[in-house]
């Protein structure tokens, strides 16, 4: 009687539960570009990292909203005093989305397969420190490593490093299996892709049933999908002078964060007139870059002094040190022996944010006596065999999206042609220090050198234009690495 | 009887001629496209891969997409894949080529379809009804549109139909394709404007066509016959006249299928679809040649088989040109 | 429309194209036409300028008319390369006849069956950015029109008596072409010239919609109009100017092509 009766007062609390409309578990994600092939451990396209990273695929070791590592398929780990080995403890009863179980063997096969000489890796660097990964027992994997490097974890938390499974990893590029939240559905190319809740997630189950990431390259359909409905949220929109409307709409939230792009005009260091250091500070001091993320995006983006992310906990804002002064500029150039005018080329991508910038950068330089004449240059295929390889240009301007890349400009051979000796010790420093403290010291030290060398006019971070409906919890406003991470998202209400 | 069996004879026998010029001129079509997509600067190696790359890496994966064969291995590989009907993996896409191309097909086949309907609805009755009051208002009227029609380039047609049709008044969508998963009914909304935008112009171009060929028709003795025993003038127009103009008209329409199918790759860029042509285009940007080969082979050979096909029907339909060609 | 209407009103806007085009080499209402002035960037018509800014804030106006000189500085050079060596070759093919005729016209039919648009696309990756690959691609589709309309006009021409006795005399086939048949077919070849620059400039604003043609900052009506396309919310302006432009300069173009057709043979009016 007593439990018929609790069970009808259970019946009759719970009706207007029930009666109230349960928060709804799909979500509609829109994204300008669409993947190619969902496998992030064989190909660079940030759109892969996007749809997979963190729901499909995860790591060793994950990154919070702050950029700061924390354990993800690793519980625990330790560093030798040396920072030579590295011993990973895995969680316990991880399976991949196959039903094969996750096991020390599938760690020592992703790092070892991603460092392989086969292996076509876009991060092959990353791993490169690696000496050998051992496998005392089924949850515990050694990572041994050459030399010390600094950042080892930090890089273990990028899609490059993804945990795979033997088993599936040749097929991972169209049909990707791995240990995350959500397993892959489908994929209609050039439309969309669909990953539902994996029953057996080893860790906490999200509150999503379904994702569904739309592909839609035309700003104007991506807000009209997003007013009809039919798309949730756009992480990042593409279009700047559309988000401004969005942002006086009370459906939804719109949030302007911060990608992991910083938008430079390279110079190219070794030809005349970019040796001069005078020079390209003129170039710098020539540009607005208030007017230019005004005129180029809207008014949305970081202007930016150095190559950092303003998402990492090292950054230092650094754009007072060459500031507007087109009188600074001017004189600058006249020490440099270029009173009289100088004529340069820029090959500009055909990118929105690049042509524009181009355009901008034109005008403004032309005010200090400079011809810039634009050579549009089709991204990817034209730019990287003209510009980044054949080093065939003076200035060029492209968004530079990995993450923590500072260090390219202390590369031999990198297409900036700059050789600072003082720079690459100091990345080379970092790139070697465990502690983080001093790590960050060193990467602070390294901003200040560029803000002051610029081999590139440093102009300011590509912004990551947020618009959800407003009911949507837990999107990352700004992300430390390329991922739209739903595992925290919820539908309120 | 000897003479039909001759006559049968002889279009047989251009029919294999003309046949045979087909294969060839799409075995040649093929070599060019190949040719020209091969000398295209830049790989798609160094596109997967990215910026921080090393050389080894981009080797590797050339080596794993066998883009380190030689040219004329490649091409008899790609020939010999597509008589099998095997056209390859695409790199960036990691799916076989046939599908993809089967999936926008799904988008642009449609797309194509309406818009050549389109043509022909606006272009049948505005180009009769011109010719029936020649040098009249209706006519001036229709000729104004014929040329008005061909001046306007379809894409913006297609921002104009945007502005009035989805931003302004919200009716259709302004692009994108919600697959037609999501109902017939949501694909074709999607595909309405698109459709009108690129069938305006050849509509345009159809009109002018109609209009010759039906007064071309009208001028003949038979019409004239007809009239005079007192057939009232929209019978001996709809009965004797418009078949007898389809001959120039087919022609025209087949034409205007290749200026379609290029019209495609614009129109789908501005609204977003995910057709051939865009497939094309980002393929392009890719350097997916795989991909970009075989796309483009099938639009130019669509185009050179349907031309193929209507001189065919002429040929049957009109024995005199047999012998003149 | 009167034959003599049109051609006034064809030759009106061909010659107005063609002063606008060459005036604002030397002059704009906002000079330089580059100027950028973010603080007025997106006005609607009238509120700066007559016809509005863009998104930089430059004169839309000042815009439209060195995007004129820009189309037309593609599509002139464009039609009469396609032309010169359409004629040379249709010309050939009608003295020649024969097997090279044959050969001839199978490439003009293949040529003309080709997507133009993916091949200029294509031509543009291979070449590079810059006005060069637009000309050639619409240079190339214009050799195969001029191939047929040269030969069709070359054999009746070829088919004269007075051809028959320039070759009974024994002159020679170059000779011929150059004297008798040429100048005959001359007239002929203009007014397809005028009708081939319309389809050009069409053709140059659908490339450089693409991003194939002239390099910013000269503008183009197609990229203007490319521009324009993430704007249409806040400033649907941008979308209408360049496309009245380009459709008004094709129409005249046509008209005067009509109208110079009829004015050379009467008997052609319909």
């Amino acid at each position: 009687m007593l439990t018929r009766l609790s069970l009808a007062a259970a019946l009759l609390l719970a009706l207007p539960l029930s009666a109230q409309a349960a928060p709804k578990t799909t979500l509609a994600i829109g994204m300008g570009v669409e993947p190619t092939g969902l496998d992030p451990t064989i190909a660079a396209p940030v759109a892969i990292r996007e749809v997979t990273w963190a729901n499909l695929f995860e790591g060793l070791v994950k990154l919070d909203s702050s950029g700061r590592v924390g354990p993800l398929l690793a519980k625990t780990w330790e560093v030798s005093a040396d920072g030579l080995v590295y011993t990973f403890r895995l969680q316990e009863g991880v399976k991949f989305h196959d039903g094969t179980p996750m096991t020390s063997a599938d760690v020592k096969f992703s790092l070892d397969r991603a460092r392989a000489p086969t292996s076509t890796n876009a991060q092959k660097q990353i791993f490169a420190p690696i000496d050998a990964v051992e496998t005392p027992d089924a949850s515990t994997a050694v990572v041994k490593l050459k030399q010390p490097s600094g950042n080892f974890l930090y890089f273990l938390s990028w899609g490059d490093a993804a945990i795979v499974c033997q088993k599936t990893a040749e097929t991972n590029r169209a049909t990707p299996v791995g240990t995350g939240p959500f397993r892959f559905k489908s994929w209609a190319r050039g439309d969309r892709v669909e990953l539902v809740r994996s029953p057996d997630y080893w860790g906490a189950k999200p509150a999503l049933e379904s994702v569904t990431f739309r592909f839609i390259t035309d700003p104007q359909a991506q807000v009209a999908a997003l007013k009809a409905g039919d798309i949730d949220a756009f992480p990042n929109i593409g279009a700047p002078e559309l988000f401004a409307d969005l942002k006086t709409d009370r459906r939804f939230t719109a949030v302007a964060g911060n990608t992991e792009g910083e938008i430079v005009a390279g110079m190219n260091n070794a030809k005349k007139p970019f040796d001069d250091v005078r020079v390209r500070r003129a170039l710098m001091q020539a540009v607005d870059r208030k007017a230019l993320v005004d005129g180029a995006y809207s008014g949305f983006g970081q202007p930016i002094g150095s190559h950092f992310s303003p998402n990492h906990p090292a950054f230092v804002d650094l754009t007072s040190v060459l500031p507007y002064d087109p009188a600074k500029a001017k004189a600058l150039l006249k020490e440099a022996g270029y009173g009289s005018g100088l004529s340069i080329t820029i090959k500009s991508p055909q990118m929105a944010y690049a042509s524009r910038s181009a355009e901008l950068l034109s005008a403004m330089l032309a005010e200090v006596g400079v011809e810039l004449k634009i050579v549009p240059t089709e991204f990817p295929a034209k730019w990287i065999e003209e510009v980044f390889k054949a080093k065939d240009y003076d200035m060029t301007i492209v968004a530079h999206a990995e993450p923590l890349d500072i260090d390219i400009y202390g590369r031999e051979g990198y297409y900036f042609n700059y050789r600072s000796e003082p720079f690459r010790a100091l990345v080379a420093e970092a790139a070697r220090t465990p502690d983080e403290a001093a790590r960050f010291e060193t990467y602070r030290k390294a901003q200040r050198l560029l803000a002051e060398d610029v081999p590139a006019l440093f102009l300011f971070q590509l912004p990551k234009l947020g618009v959800w409906n407003a009911k949507l919890k837990g999107l990352w406003e700004s992300t430390p690495i390329p991922s739209n991470d739903v595992t925290g998202v919820s539908w309120s209400e | 009887m000897y003479v039909r069996l001759r006559s049968a004879a002889s279009l047989l026998r251009s029919v294999l001629l003309r046949l045979c010029g087909l294969v060839l001129t799409l075995l040649a079509v093929s070599a060019a496209i190949f040719l020209v997509i091969d000398v295209l600067p830049g790989d798609v190696a160094s596109v997967m891969l990215g910026t921080s790359a090393r050389e080894d890496t981009l080797a590797a994966l050339r080596e794993q997409l066998g883009l380190d064969r030689p040219a004329h291995l490649r091409y008899l590989a790609w020939i010999g894949g597509l008589l099998t009907g095997d056209l390859g993996q695409s790199v960036t896409y990691s799916s076989p080529v046939a599908t993809l191309i089967a999936e926008r097909l799904a988008v642009t086949a449609p797309l194509a379809a309406m818009s050549l309907a389109l043509v022909v609805l606006i272009a049948l009755p505005l180009g009769v009804a011109a010719a029936a009051s020649q040098d009249g208002p209706v006519d001036r009227l229709i000729g104004l549109f014929g040329q008005i029609g061909v001046a306007v380039p379809n894409f913006w047609i297609g921002l104009l139909l945007i502005l009035a049709f989805a931003t302004g008044l919200g009716w259709l969508p302004a692009g994108g394709f919600p697959g037609w998963g999501a109902g017939i009914g949501a694909g074709l909304r999607s595909l309405v404007l698109p459709a009108v935008a690129l069938a305006l112009p050849q509509a345009a171009v159809l009109t002018r066509i109609v209009r010759t060929a039906t007064l071309d028709v009208i001028g003949q003795d038979f019409v004239r016959t007809a009239r005079a025993k007192g057939v009232p003038g929209t019978v001996a127009l709809t009965r004797h006249v418009v078949p007898n103009a389809l001959v120039p008209i087919v022609t025209i329409l087949g034409l205007q299928l290749s200026f379609l199918v290029a019209g495609a790759v614009l129109v789908e860029n501005v609204f977003n679809l995910p057709g051939l042509g865009r497939l094309a285009y980002q393929a392009l940007a890719q350097r997916d040649l795989v991909v970009i080969r075989s796309v483009v082979l099938l639009l130019a050979g669509l185009v050179i088989a349907v031309n193929a096909a209507i001189d065919l029907l002429t040929l049957a339909v009109d024995p005199r040109l047999r012998r003149s060609r | 429309m009167r034959p003599n209407l049109r051609l006034a009103l064809g030759g009106a806007v061909a010659l107005a194209l063609l002063v606008v085009a060459l005036v604002s080499l030397v002059w704009t209402p906002e000079m330089p036409f580059t100027r950028v002035r973010i603080p007025l960037r997106l006005r609607h018509p009238l509120a700066a300028g007559l016809l509005g800014t863009d998104h930089f804030g430059r004169d839309v106006l000042s815009l439209l008319m060195r995007g004129a000189f820009s189309s037309l500085s593609i599509a002139v050079p464009a039609v009469a390369i396609g032309a010169c060596i359409g004629v040379a070759i249709g010309c050939t093919a009608a003295m020649l006849r024969g097997a090279f005729d044959t050969i001839v016209l199978r490439i003009a039919d293949v040529v003309f069956a080709f997507p133009a648009v993916l091949s200029a696309i294509m031509l543009g990756a291979a070449l590079g950015s810059g006005p060069a690959p637009a000309t050639i691609a619409i240079a190339i589709f214009n050799v195969p029109v001029f191939v047929r309309v040269s030969r069709s006009a070359a054999l009746q021409v070829l088919a004269m008596d007075y051809v028959a006795a320039a070759r009974a005399v024994g002159r020679s086939a170059a000779a011929i072409g150059w004297s008798e048949v040429l100048p005959n077919i001359a007239g002929l070849l203009v007014v397809q010239a005028t009708i081939q620059l319309g389809l050009a400039i069409l053709a140059e604003a659908g490339l450089s919609y693409l991003g194939i043609g002239v390099r910013p900052p000269d503008p183009s009506w197609g990229r203007m109009l490319a521009d324009s396309q993430t704007f249409l919310t806040q400033a649907p302006h941008l979308a209408i100017a360049p496309g009245v432009a380009i459709a008004l300069s094709v129409l005249g173009l046509n008209l005067l092509g009509d109208g110079l057709r009829d004015a050379l043979d009467p008997r052609l009016r319909r």
